[in-house]
């Protein structure tokens, strides 16, 4: 393991729920990017979890803004600061409902406009901070409020839109692989241009699973397959090694979905969409690396 | 420079004049010639800005905003459904305290599909903080444009300007136009709270209700100073470059008995309408409002008043009538024409004088 920087941005003080992966995550984020870094924050559980006005709990400065708007007030961010010779960070850290529902069209227009900036999606597959509703984000069969027979449509593909912009990078990450997440967030933001990360992130309350279980969960989600740890850079794609080892010899769905209440009840139907979603994700992505599609 | 330009050439001249550093927007009719005209300027040079090319007016608010918190002037423009489609943004622009500028060309809202002139569209946009402004020529769509960064951008203000022009009535038409040299009539962009790495803060977080009220009381009291500074600046634009504006354009109100109070170009025209009324015998004047918001303490006591409204609050009335009554407590006839860029002369002006009956509605062209 390489050692992090010592230095924090994120201070103990943040009204996250116990066991929260988002928070955690952007600790190592944050010590990625360093102090030279704006934070664009839609509504999102991050911008509850920050702290109450005049206080704060980042350490970097955080513009807080509409739902829909996080990507294009980067934009404006990214191309004042440019114009001014500032090579400040503007990452914009947003949440699943925030990126695949009400701000995509937003994010992608500033991916097409080649913004110069890291867009990480912390993918809680759930509107968390109303409550848990249904998200385009939300996986087949997950009980949330506004689904409580379970999701009877599949989580939408963020990742394949994204790609379609042809953005110099692109990655996926797991909350409970944070040396990973690291490296990611240091080499995205050595690029210029639009960079987007993917970011796993499992909510026990959202999950209903006890908050000591975070990164457990993560790392099942990555072992038998269904979240897969990748980068594709300048369009060459590389399947992370945790998630090559996986997708040879891949634990049970079962051990993902059994530890996890939003599961509970699932279908035979909903989980074998589940499969087949994950089966013919792995095998686009297999083709892809191997430069055979 | 003595010119000839369109309402539309005019704003992105003075646009340029000021020297934004990131333009944001997305095409609309009947504002796109601004729009064009300024990614034409940076393509050729001559102005040094970003133009961001954004995928709805939603997003090119959002970018001026992150543009102005990060430092940089911004100007923008739109029309009806853009502005109304950014209206959650005009709010946060207001309440961020980023003092953007920004045209918008006055156009009736669908369904039906209608590019013609009204004011719906702004008035619609009342409550957000805004400082509004209308204008009714050619030179004052260039003169105000240039004032409204000055003003916006004053630090007793710093709160975003809404420059409107009457959709073709003014936005296509052509006139003359004299350009100047703006030199420091507006100062460098400096906003005291823009992003500044060596000390992060929290911008927007959670803010509870106390201090919520606050920010509220401090806008209301940045609108109010907006008064002072409104006024030393159109004085000193008068004293720099000879033309005088104020809070209304006043036209032989001095010893008028019946006053026409209009907004753009029906005001404008309502001056034609006066002159007739005149040689009739008829003791009439104009006053064309100008600013919105703030909303001006108008003198129009002890007159009669026809007031002109090209906007309709349904269920209640029209905009400007009620602003009047409530404010002056006078009782106008209150005309409402032109809405969806319904042909209105001076002829017809001058009629709705003739006909006036304080404290009655009519709606031109559809009431008997």
């Amino acid at each position: 393991m390489n050692p992090l920087p010592a230095e924090e941005y994120v201070h103990k003080c943040t009204t996250a729920c116990a066991g929260c992966t988002s928070s955690l995550s952007l600790r190592y984020i944050l010590k990625a990017a360093g102090p030279d870094t704006v934070l664009v924050v839609p509504a999102c559980c991050t911008a509850v979890l920050q702290g109450v006005y005049p206080a704060t709990a980042m350490n970097v400065n955080v513009y807080n803004i509409a739902f829909a708007a996080a990507a294009a007030t980067a934009s404006g961010m990214a191309a004042a600061f440019r114009r001014s010779g500032r090579s400040t960070n503007v990452i914009c850290y947003a949440g699943d409902g925030g990126t695949v529902d009400i701000g995509i069209q937003a994010l992608s227009g500033a991916l097409e406009r080649g913004t110069d900036f890291l867009y990480i999606c912390y993918d809680n597959e759930a509107y968390g901070n109303t409550g848990m509703q249904r998200s385009g984000a939300t996986p087949i069969g997950a009980v949330t409020t506004t689904t409580p027979g379970g999701k009877t449509d599949e989580k939408k593909d963020i990742d394949r839109i994204v790609a379609a912009h042809n953005i110099p990078y692109m990655a996926t990450a797991c909350a409970a692989y944070p040396q990973d997440l690291y490296a990611k967030v240091k080499k995205a933001l050595s690029i210029p241009g639009p960079k987007f990360i993917h970011l796993l992130s499992p909510c026990p309350p959202g999950w209903r699973y006890s908050s000591e279980r975070s990164v457990e969960v993560g790392k099942l989600a990555v072992k038998t397959g269904l979240w897969v740890l990748y980068e594709r850079e300048r369009g060459e794609l590389r399947i992370n090694p945790a998630s090559k080892a996986a997708m040879k010899r891949p634990a049970p769905v079962e051990e993902y979905l059994k530890v996890q209440g939003r599961f509970k009840g699932i279908s035979d139907e909903a989980k074998g969409m589940l499969v087949a979603a994950m089966e013919r994700h792995h095998r686009r992505l297999l083709a892809e690396e191997a430069g055979t599609c | 420079m003595l010119t000839i330009a369109t309402g539309n050439k005019a704003v992105a001249a003075a646009a340029r004049e000021a020297r934004p550093g990131v333009v944001a927007a997305y095409p609309i009719t009947p504002q796109t010639e601004i729009v064009e005209q300024l990614a034409t300027y940076v393509a050729e040079g001559s102005l040094d800005a970003d133009y961001i090319p954004v995928e709805s007016e939603h997003s090119a608010m959002a970018a001026c905003i992150g543009a102005s918190a990060a430092g940089a002037r911004t100007f923008t423009a739109t029309s009806s459904h853009g502005l109304l489609y950014m209206h959650e943004m005009l709010h946060w622009a207001a309440g961020a305290r980023t003092p953007v500028v920004m045209a918008n060309v006055n156009r009736a809202l669908g369904p039906g599909w209608n590019t013609w002139a009204e004011h719906t569209d702004a008035f619609s946009q009342r409550d957000t903080g805004w400082l509004q402004v209308f204008v009714a020529t050619v030179q004052e769509a260039y003169d105000v444009t240039l004032m409204a960064f000055r003003i916006a951008e004053d630090e007793r203000v710093l709160l975003p300007v809404m420059v409107n022009l009457d959709g073709f009535s003014l936005s296509h038409i052509t006139q003359s136009l004299e350009t100047v040299e703006v030199g420091d009539f507006i100062p460098p962009f400096r906003l005291p709270h823009a992003i500044d790495i060596a000390h992060p803060r929290g911008y927007g977080t959670l803010t509870p209700p106390d201090i919520y009220f606050r920010f509220r009381w401090d806008m209301e009291r940045s609108m109010r100073a907006s008064r002072e500074v409104i006024a030393e600046t159109e004085a000193e634009f008068a004293r720099r470059f000879g033309r005088r504006y104020g809070p209304t354009e006043d036209y032989r109100c001095e010893d008028a008995d019946v006053v026409v109070v209009a907004l753009g170009t029906l005001g404008k025209e309502a001056e034609v309408a006066v002159d007739i009324l005149r040689n009739e015998g008829v003791k009439a004047g104009s006053m064309r409002l100008r600013w919105f918001r703030p909303f001006p303490a108008l003198d129009l006591a002890g007159r009669e008043v026809v007031v002109i409204d090209r906007d309709y609050s349904f269920g209640f009335g029209g905009v400007i009538t009620h602003s009047i009554r409530s404010t002056t407590g006078v009782e106008p006839y209150s005309v409402i024409a032109g809405l969806g860029g319904q042909e209105v002369t001076y002829d017809d002006i001058a009629q709705f004088v003739r006909q006036r009956e304080a404290g009655k509605e009519f709606w031109f062209g559809v009431s008997d």
